[in-house]
């Protein structure tokens, strides 16, 4: 019986991969025109990896946030993490100008804001852990002062500095679905490939951890130290993702619920593939229907954060009943 | 052999547990009544290492608690906690098989399966081994678990309030069941009951707990008695001996 509920889980697995490849290879094809398909091709393929890389970053990173936190509402976009990324990079240009290495290297710059979110993960590890049991409307509160306070401390800084350097941030730093930083394009995917690493090799202990704490230690899951390697492993694929494609806010809450609903197990080893595969599959065919149907005039961030609004409101109403 | 030495935890500078020392023996039952704030469940997260004492130390078998390995710590001691709310789609069979953890860290062998069926079948539960948790009634949830318990083969098993929210013949299921882990596999249980009545009942040594601090312990002919338990729980009793059991009367 245990049996049959897997392979379904398999076989939607398997489905949704499919998919991705079919909307992957329309997205590349649809449109190419034998003058500028070299263009064209040196456009689109860059953009396809970083949604790919993006998906998987906000995929993974919100599960695994979710089942150390115990709770299918909180993600770390909700907890201020992606608007802190673009207060980090705001910060940067501020402190040692536009000219600066730390700010005209991409790479560089990816890095040094990395460095940046790893501290606030330890913080944030920290708030989340060293107290008391706190409630879930404590945290969330918590989340959106600290998401409102690190957006507006990025438009502050933003107005603030020299309008020079403030167009190199908005041209070169501040990422968006149409302007994907793909400069980085490498350095993420490696990074999302060592986080994913480290994450597989705690597949079944991110299982006990879905019990909860008690549990877990119960179990002989050395919990603070595991936890806090998955907080470090969070704030990196949060990077990767915010680095990208900028802010996402509602995707990762849509994709890891959609996820846990769909399937019927707690297995991470099938949450985390599904999640990752439906979290590709509504980037890349958004931004297909973005580019393609809509000509640009819906930015696929706005669909995705309007599905992803409704649906964290259903969510409230649900926990608030159950 | 558990050893607590003058273990102490303080919540905001205000002692919960105070000095506790106690040797708990191998092969018995022990509970730990007392009334609410007594510092009974937090001793037993102490012992079970999910709360680390402020002071004192608790070794296990020998060694202080700190020094185990926590893999192998989970397989001499488990423990089990009264709220057990989890939102997972989980079946029975599922949770029990998390009770292998410690032994193979999610990647059962045929013998833990064994080990999981063995448990399922102690504690009556083969026949809806494949139903959710979400499906099962609050006695049925409550041996699932202690099925768990019992499938990660500890020598010492905890139980904080194993009896909470249990009707009579379930609650006397799971004490019989907890007996017949002692008597049979020659396992340690250590609990906090609220029922006095079922402490006297079922245990080889009853702990009481007050302010922190143990009052005393001993067997349950010595323990439940007018003297002891008055003063405690402030309250007028009225013991009888019962085919040998030593009854409360406090309604």
């Amino acid at each position: 019986m245990t049996e049959e509920r897997y392979a379904a889980d398999r076989r939607l697995i398997a489905i949704l991969a499919l998919l991705v490849a079919v909307v992957s290879v329309l997205y590349i094809v649809v449109g190419l025109k034998s003058s500028t398909w070299r263009y064209a091709l040196s456009l689109r393929v860059p953009r396809l990896l970083a949604m790919i890389v993006t998906g998987a970053a906000a995929a993974y990173s919100t599960v695994t946030f979710q089942t150390l936190t115990n709770n299918r509402i909180l993600t770390p976009a909700i907890m201020g993490l992606d608007s802190l990324y673009v207060l980090l990079q705001s910060l940067a240009v501020y402190l040692f100008g536009a000219g600066s290495v730390v700010v005209s290297d991409p790479r560089l710059n990816f890095l040094v804001v990395i460095a940046g979110m790893l501290a606030f993960a330890v913080v944030l590890y920290n708030f989340l852990y060293r107290r008391e049991e706190r409630g879930l409307a404590f945290l969330l509160l918590v989340g959106i002062i600290l998401g409102t306070f690190f957006q507006s401390g990025a438009s502050f800084i933003q107005m603030v500095v020299d309008p020079n350097e403030f167009s190199v941030l908005q041209n070169r730093m501040l990422a968006s679905f149409n302007n994907m930083n793909t400069g980085i394009l490498w350095l993420a995917g490696i990074l999302l490939v060592g986080a994913m690493i480290v994450i597989a090799r705690q597949l079944t202990t991110l299982d006990v951890l879905a019990l909860g704490r008690e549990h877990a230690i119960n179990l002989g899951v050395p919990y603070d130290r595991v936890v806090r390697r998955l907080m470090v492993v969070v704030a990196v694929l949060v990077s990767v993702s915010t680095g990208l494609v900028g802010p996402l806010m509602f995707l990762g809450l849509l994709v890891a619920n959609l996820a846990r609903e769909r399937l019927h197990t707690y297995l991470h080893r099938y949450l985390l593939a599904a999640a990752a595969l439906i979290s590709i599959l509504a980037l890349v065919g958004g931004q297909f229907l973005a580019e393609r149907v809509f000509n640009f005039a819906a930015p696929i961030s706005v669909l995705i954060n309007l599905a992803g609004g409704l649906y964290f409101i259903l969510l409230l109403l649900k926990e608030s009943r159950a | 052999m558990i050893e607590l030495r003058n273990v102490t935890k303080k919540y905001d500078g205000i002692p919960v547990v105070d000095r506790v020392s106690l040797t708990i023996e191998k092969g018995t039952v022990t509970s730990f009544i007392g009334p609410n704030g007594a510092g009974k469940s937090t001793l037993l997260a102490i012992i079970s290492r999910l709360l680390r004492q402020d002071g004192g130390e608790v070794i296990i078998d020998g060694i202080p608690i700190e020094k185990w390995g926590s893999s192998e710590l989970a397989r001499r001691i488990s423990i089990l906690k009264q709220s057990n709310q989890v939102n997972l789609r989980l079946t029975i069979r599922e949770l029990v098989s998390f009770g292998r953890f410690p032994y193979s860290q999610g990647h059962l062998t045929a013998g833990d399966w064994a080990a999981v069926d063995q448990a399922l079948a102690y504690m009556k539960l083969t026949d809806i081994q494949h139903k959710y948790l979400h499906q099962l009634s609050g006695g049925q949830l409550q041996r699932a678990y202690i099925a768990m318990v019992i499938a990660q083969d500890t020598d010492y098993i905890l139980l904080d309030e194993p009896l909470n929210n249990l009707d009579m013949r379930h609650a006397v299921d799971i004490m019989k069941t907890l007996r017949a882990l002692v008597q049979d596999l020659g396992k340690t249980v250590v609990t906090v009951i609220h029922d006095i009545n079922f402490a006297s009942c079922y245990s080889d040594c009853i702990v009481v707990m007050d302010q922190g601090r143990i009052a005393c312990s001993g067997g349950p002919q010595r323990i439940i008695d007018r003297s002891v338990l008055c003063d405690v729980y402030e309250l007028d009793f009225h013991i009888e001996t019962v085919n040998n059991q030593r009854i409360c009367v406090y309604y």
